[in-house]
Formats: structure tokens, sequence, C-alpha cells
């Protein structure tokens, strides 16, 4: 089908587009990457008043230092992130994640700030972001704020954003010293959407024993999920394969993942449960070799 | 419903027409452009029929708006053949039957025109993945592959 009939503004800078969605609020909606949106209007399962593009808004794509963390305008097309040698030096775990979203050809288009204001349960880069212990940047005429990216999901396709809100900027901790990471997903085929997806790492202490850990799954509930019982269980251990095993029982029994026509909630489960063991191992062996050099 | 003037390069020549906001790149190039060798397939993205090349990068042209081609650079399938000789990429497809009804066709030769411009000497594995935001539903993929094969290695040959 086509899209419906909807205004078009393409503000030059990212002060107009907040101004103009200051003025529409609730009718408005982001242009950015436009790889969900425009699917959702072709579809006619959106409606709205107006579109504003902020393709040509100056200042929103941008990959760099920031004092000790790594900042990313929120309009960065992902394949610019899949390029970048900066996000592979510093955020491993992004790099590795990038090419799991969907097809190059939607990668050229699509954004990070698309990708986490859309907040698909299924996709990649809120699971990442989440993981990082990123910080959303949001900007509205009413002002600034930083909000962690465990606040920014709060449940199916719903995000802290308000209607006046323009995500402009993601922040992200760059990987410690005796850190490794991992990424791995399982989907139908290649650039589908994860049945369940999982973004892991582990930080060694000077003894080889995991101080800190991070474990979290994608597809397999309405926001990123996260076990704190599975994580602590980690701290203190060598992360040897039973390690890995016991924290990824752990996560799978306080999930509950929707049964869909892609597959079944006992699938998922299961899924999850052995990506999240076999990335717990594959972060805890890059550590160790980090631990090495 | 208001309309835009929309000014860009397609296929190396200057172009300009007009369209409302709301109407897709993929549409503009087909009515208003006359350019039909873009196909339109599922209209949101996934079975890349009609797939082209904006500013070097290979894009679903159902996913834009024609308004924000305003500037661009674009690549259709049109641009491929000099004349009657066909590109090396059309010429192995034809050699290597890598085609049969043709509909997703334009947009495979537009992936691969700029897959091929980034890793010229692709792995199988490699070109089955860049492969893998296309839907073919006759042909069967073995053919398209080795047809991509076969035209890496004559455009590196050239």
């Amino acid at each position: 089908m086509k899209p419906p009939a909807f205004e078009y503004f393409d503000p030059r800078t990212p002060e107009e587009a907040i101004g103009l969605l200051g003025e529409h609020g609730d009718a408005a909606k982001i242009l950015a990457g436009g790889q969900s949106l425009v699917p959702m209007l072709n579809l006619r399962l959106l409606r709205p008043g107006c579109l504003i593009d902020i393709n040509a808004a100056a200042g929103l794509s941008f990959i760099e230092m920031k004092g000790e963390e790594l900042a990313i305008g929120a309009r960065t097309r992902q394949r610019a992130i899949e390029r970048s040698a900066l996000v592979r030096e510093k955020c491993p775990l992004l790099h590795e994640a990038m090419p799991f979203i969907a097809h190059f050809q939607i990668r050229n288009r699509g954004t990070i700030g698309g990708s986490l204001s859309h907040a698909d349960p299924a996709a990649e880069l809120p699971a990442v972001v989440t993981a990082l212990g990123g910080t959303l940047i949001l900007r509205s005429v009413r002002g600034e704020r930083a909000v962690k990216a465990d606040d920014f999901h709060v449940a199916y396709l719903t995000t802290a954003l308000e209607p006046d809100e323009l995500l402009t900027e993601i922040r992200l901790p760059v990987q410690a010293p005796q850190t490794g990471s991992a990424f791995l997903e399982v989907s139908r085929r290649h650039g589908d959407f994860a049945l369940a997806a999982v973004a892991a790492w582990v930080r060694l202490d000077k003894n080889g024993r995991c101080e800190a850990a991070k474990l979290v799954l994608a597809g397999v509930h309405g926001v990123p999920f996260q076990s704190a019982a599975a994580q602590a269980s980690l701290i203190g251990t060598t992360l040897s394969p039973g390690d890995a095993a016991q924290a990824s029982r752990l996560i799978a029994t306080e999930l509950d993942p929707q049964s869909d026509l892609h597959a079944s909630s006992d699938y998922r489960r299961q899924a999850a449960r052995v990506l999240a063991a076999r990335a717990l191992e594959q972060a805890a062996s890059r550590a160790r070799m980090q631990a090495q050099e | 419903m208001s309309q835009r003037v929309i000014r860009l390069q397609v296929n190396g020549q200057p172009r300009e027409g007009e369209a409302p906001a709301r109407k897709l790149l993929v549409d503009f190039l087909r009515e208003d452009l006359g350019l039909t060798g873009t196909h339109v397939g599922c209209e949101h993205g996934v079975c890349g029929a009609c797939t082209i090349v904006m500013d070097g990068e290979a894009v679903r042209s159902c996913l834009l708006f024609a308004v924000q081609a305003e500037g661009a650079s674009i690549a259709t399938v049109e641009s491929l053949a000099d004349g009657e000789r066909l590109h090396a990429l059309q010429q192995s497809f034809h050699e290597c039957h890598a085609l049969q009804c043709g509909f997703c066709t334009p947009g495979i030769l537009m992936s691969m025109l700029a897959f091929l411009s980034e890793t010229p000497a692709p792995t199988e594995e490699q070109i089955r993945v860049a492969l893998s935001g296309n839907l073919c539903r006759c042909t069967g993929y073995q053919n398209i592959v080795r047809a991509v094969q076969m035209a890496a290695a004559r455009m590196a040959g050239k």
C-alpha cells in the first residue's frame, strides 16, 4: 500500500526539529532512517499528522570520544557504526552486533537513534546499549536530560521519550581492560528479527576471577531482559563452562517469552539459555586473552 | 496536497519532477521519471526488488520518500548496460541462468553492484550474506551465487 497523507517538515537544525516537535507533539513522528517507520506508514499501521524528517538536520551524525565515553549522534547510520574503527576499538560488543541488524541495504539508512526510539523487543541495539550501560541524551524545548538505557526502555515499543523529546545522542562507556564481550543471535534467516539474542560482557580481576558481568537478552521479552541473580552468580567465579551454564539456567528460569508464529515460548527460552551460556563462555575467553596481553 | 519540486541526478542525468511528500521514491522513479526497471515488490523493505544505489550506497527505494532524494545522485538498473552491451553483472546473470521471471533481478543487480564495489573479491559466504536482503522465489539462489562469483572475477579482471 501507499502511505497516508501527512504534513512534511525537513528542518536544517536539531533546534528547529525540537521546535516543531514542541509544536506538534503527539501528532508528529520523527523520520530518521525510516526503515521501521516507513513500512508502518506503507501498511497504514500509523497515520501521523506530520513527519519531521531529521535527515537534513546538521550535527546529529557523528562518532567521537567525549571525555571517557564514546559519543554517537542519534542519526548516525548503522552502516557507519559497523564500519567505524573507533567503535571496533572502544566498544567491540557494539561492533560485533551490527551485522546482525537486518541487511546491509537497511543498515545503509537505518540509524542507531531510530532503532532505540522504535524499541522493537527483538532489535539488537536496545539490548547492546543496555548491556554497555549507555546513556541517552533527550532534548526538547524544555531542555536536555540524560536517561540511562535501563530506564529508557519502559515496555513493548515504549520508551521514556516524551512526545516533545528528540533523542540526539548516545553515550557509551568504553570497554574496560581485562574485559571480554560477545553477541550471539538465533533467527530463521540471516537478517530476520531475533528469535533470541544475547549481549554479554565479563570483567576479570587480577586473579582471573570475574569481578563484573552483564548479560542482556533480546527477542524474549517486551524490553531488554536482565537477571540480577544470573549476573550475581558469576561474580567471584573463574567463568568456567559450568559457571556460564549456571548463570544461563538462572536467567532462563526467570524468562516467560511469548509464543508467536515464529517460535514457541519454550523454543525461545531454550534458545536464550543456550545462547547465554555460549556468549558468556566466549566473553570469558576473550577477557582472558585481554588479561594475557 | 502540496507538491514539492525535486531535483536530483539519475543515472548521470539531471532530472526534475514534482511530487507530494508521501510519494515513495520508487513510484517517483517509475511514474514520474519513466524508469520502470526498478520494481515494486513488498513495499515494506523486505523483498529488495526496489533496491537502487543512492549516493554510492544500496538502499530500498520503497522506504524513502521522493522528497528525501532532493540533491541526491541515484543509479538504477537502467544505468548498467552501455547501449546493447550488457554490464559484467548482467552478462554473468544471463550466462549462469541466474534469473527466471526476472522480477527480483533489478534489485539484486543493484545490491550486488554496491556490494562488489566494496568487496571486490568476495567469498561464497560473503556473497550469500549480501544476497540475504533480496528475495528470489523462482530461480533459486545457486545460479545467482555463481553469477555473482563470475561477475566479481570479470569486474576484477577488467
